[in-house]
């Protein structure tokens, strides 16, 4: 005799108590700390500040030892934190052009004002799987970083003197948008645009990114500035009326280049695209800047005819807690939605075997199928 | 860190809720309109509630008393885990019994039991657009719903008919509310459609990821779409409930054994206990 299950409550307890035990692995071996997490595995902890919108390396470190390592939910946990959070103001926009260059470097010009600065990178390792990867040379060892102070300024300047680039459109009147406080509305303006991209998944935005080089509304790129390090946050209370540093934050950043073709209003200029990302992120900048230009082929009179081209596409789909969430709600229970759907098919079914009455013998569903009826 | 974090009432602050409310209101001024609110992010995946959750978050006071059924059922692991989740940071009473409920949240269904003016049912709604799915971009289906042009709709039911002999839509069975907006009922069975239709409640429709909130307000009228030579029929079953023998419930399937065995139980886990226990106190067995 079949009894309603119960215990639904039971098993939601021993399901995160075994998670407890599986998340602490083997514990013979030494626990891994938060702190450990942010200073070693640093590039995980920009991804899920970057795609968590919340700076903060400690929090961004907990949530990964918490989600065992499963960036995506970690990003959740920070989102669902920074949820909660009250919004005091809007920083003023920082200015990247001051930043403290870690790394610098132009696909475009062999030399420029300022030089190419290798920084750390991965480019010309060769990924050689190394079980003891080579140590940090003292700190003493080391070049000094950039001397900070002279701006450095962004390559697309330059050709912004020649007027061989589109200028940057100022923002609008109205400040910029911010999709966590009004829901998007389509068609989105390019702030909401980058707001979305920059919260977006890496992996989604790479492979838009990826297939705009290969002709699903190519761009043709260049990428004329990667520029990594630390740049100063300012707030600038209503009732002082100056700027107040807040303090530093590390960010990427990716200028492109792009081909256009000029119209009849205006002349032949090259086309922007633009990404910005939290601490050292060039795989996220770059594919964001791709995709920012791709997404502005409407407003540049170019044909949609890609998905990366079309905006209701992209950015309806490119959160990843959004995706994750009702890609994995398919394993809540649809028990009635699928006992309507069964009826429907019996009914459908034994419809068609009617309708063909003289062929019920030779159906092979139709005896069970009968008897169900 | 996380010993200082601290949570508001009902987890969400004040303004988040109170902008959460404004949007309601809002939906029922104009029953079946599609609101955009500004959904926060919620400590349970999109997908799994968020909309219904954020809704009964700011709605919710200390004196209410909340039931969350998912499937019918008070026991399947979610509306467990969201009765827990309002248990934990609101300290409200909650309950299985639906006319003790002044909230009640769901995922797919309406309980059975009848409700009454001053009860609110919050429904969970993975897609808040009908149109969705017959034309993919919100830009064209905003713009369908203010010329009320949903052509699309009925030559899709058409088309069904065409094929099939009827209509072959069995949940999320679009309905038209005060013969102006088309809605979506949330994916809950066409059996509950009827139900809607002048309900002395109030009904909350919120999709959390799509950032949209909807509403009935109290006896308003809820019309499932259909043609005059094919009406809309309400989904029927043969057999009652085995287990308590109810004709009038939404029955679920149960496999009982490998060799296809399989019996009908109310879906509706409260009504189904409520009436054996009733046969049960009258001294028959059900």
């Amino acid at each position: 005799m079949y009894v309603a299950v119960k215990g639904g409550e039971a098993a939601i307890t021993a399901a995160h108590e075994l998670l407890a035990r599986e998340r602490r692995g083997d514990p013979s071996l030494p626990e891994i700390s938060a702190d450990q997490i942010r200073e070693q595995l640093a590039l995980a902890v920009n991804r899920v500040m970057c795609e968590g919108s919340l700076y903060d390396g400690d929090l961004a470190a907990q949530a990964i030892k918490q989600a065992r390592g499963d960036l995506i939910e970690a990003i959740f946990l920070l989102r669902a934190y920074r949820a909660t959070l009250p919004r005091l103001g809007y920083a003023a926009p920082v200015d990247t052009g001051a930043m403290r260059l870690r790394r610098r470097i132009s696909a475009t010009y062999k030399d420029l004002p300022g030089g190419q600065l290798l920084g750390p990178t991965f480019d010309y390792t060769h990924r050689l799987l190394d079980p003891s990867p080579p140590a940090a040379a003292p700190a003493a060892q080391r070049r000094p970083a950039a001397p900070a102070g002279e701006p450095v300024p962004q390559v697309t300047q330059l050709l912004d003197r020649e007027g061989l680039i589109e200028a940057n459109a100022g923002a609008d009147g109205d400040g910029v948008g911010d999709l966590t406080r009004t829901p998007l509305a389509f068609p989105a303006g390019r702030d909401l645009r980058l707001q979305a991209l920059a919260r977006a998944d890496e992996g989604f935005l790479l492979g838009l990114a990826y297939s705009t080089q290969r002709g699903y509304g190519r761009t043709h790129p260049f990428a004329a500035e990667i520029r990594m390090g630390e740049v100063e946050v300012e707030f600038v209370p209503e009732e002082l009326g100056f700027a107040v540093p807040l303090g530093q934050i590390t960010l990427t950043e990716c200028e492109m280049v792009n081909q256009f073709q000029g119209s009849a209003t205006q002349p032949p200029q090259f086309t922007r695209g633009y990404g910005l990302a939290f601490g050292h992120a060039e795989r996220k900048a770059m594919a964001m800047a791709l995709l920012d230009r791709a997404l502005r082929s409407e407003e540049l009179g170019q044909e949609r005819t890609a998905p990366a081209q079309d905006p209701e596409f992209v950015l309806a789909h490119c959160d990843n807690v959004q995706a994750t969430g009702f890609v994995e709600h398919l394993k809540l229970p649809h028990y009635v939605d699928f006992q309507a759907e069964l009826a429907l098919l019996r009914q459908l079914r034994a419809e068609w075997l009617a309708a063909r009455g003289g062929d019920r013998q030779a159906a092979p569903a139709s005896a069970s199928d009968g008897a169900a009826q | 860190m996380t010993g200082g974090i601290s949570y508001n009432f009902a987890y969400l602050d004040e303004q988040s809720k109170r902008s959460i409310r404004r949007a309601i209101l809002k939906a029922v001024a104009i029953p079946g309109y599609q609101v955009p609110f500004p959904s926060r992010e919620m400590p349970m995946p999109y997908g799994w509630g968020t909309g219904g959750v954020q809704v009964t978050a700011s709605i919710l006071g200390p004196h209410d008393v909340l039931k969350v059924i998912d499937q019918g059922a008070d026991d399947t692991t979610n509306a467990v885990s969201i009765r827990q989740f309002f248990a934990r940071t609101a300290g409200v009473r909650t309950t299985t019994d639906t006319g003790a409920a002044s909230i009640i949240q769901t995922r797919h269904r309406l309980p059975e039991a009848p409700l009454a003016e001053g009860q609110i049912v919050v429904y969970q709604v993975p897609i808040p657009e009908p149109l969705r799915f017959l034309e993919p971009r919100e830009s064209e289906t905003r713009q369908m719903h203010a010329l009320e042009d949903y052509g699309l709709m009925h030559v899709k039911l058409y088309e069904d008919i065409a094929r099939h002999g009827h209509i072959a839509t069995a949940y999320a069975y679009p309905v038209m509310v005060e013969d102006r907006y088309l809605m979506d009922p949330s994916p809950t069975p066409k059996f509950d459609n009827p139900k809607m239709h002048m309900s002395p409640a109030l009904q909350l429709f919120g999709a959390g990821r799509e950032q949209r909130i909807y509403a009935l307000p109290p006896y308003t009228r809820v019309v499932s779409l259909d043609f005059d030579d094919h009406p809309f029929a309400r989904t029927r079953f043969e057999k009652p409930c085995a287990l308590c023998g109810a004709r009038d419930s939404y029955l679920d399937e149960v496999i009982i054994d490998d060799a296809g065995g399989r019996m009908f139980v109310c879906s509706d886990t409260d009504y189904c206990e409520g009436r054996r226990a009733q046969a049960a106190a009258a001294g028959g067995a059900p």
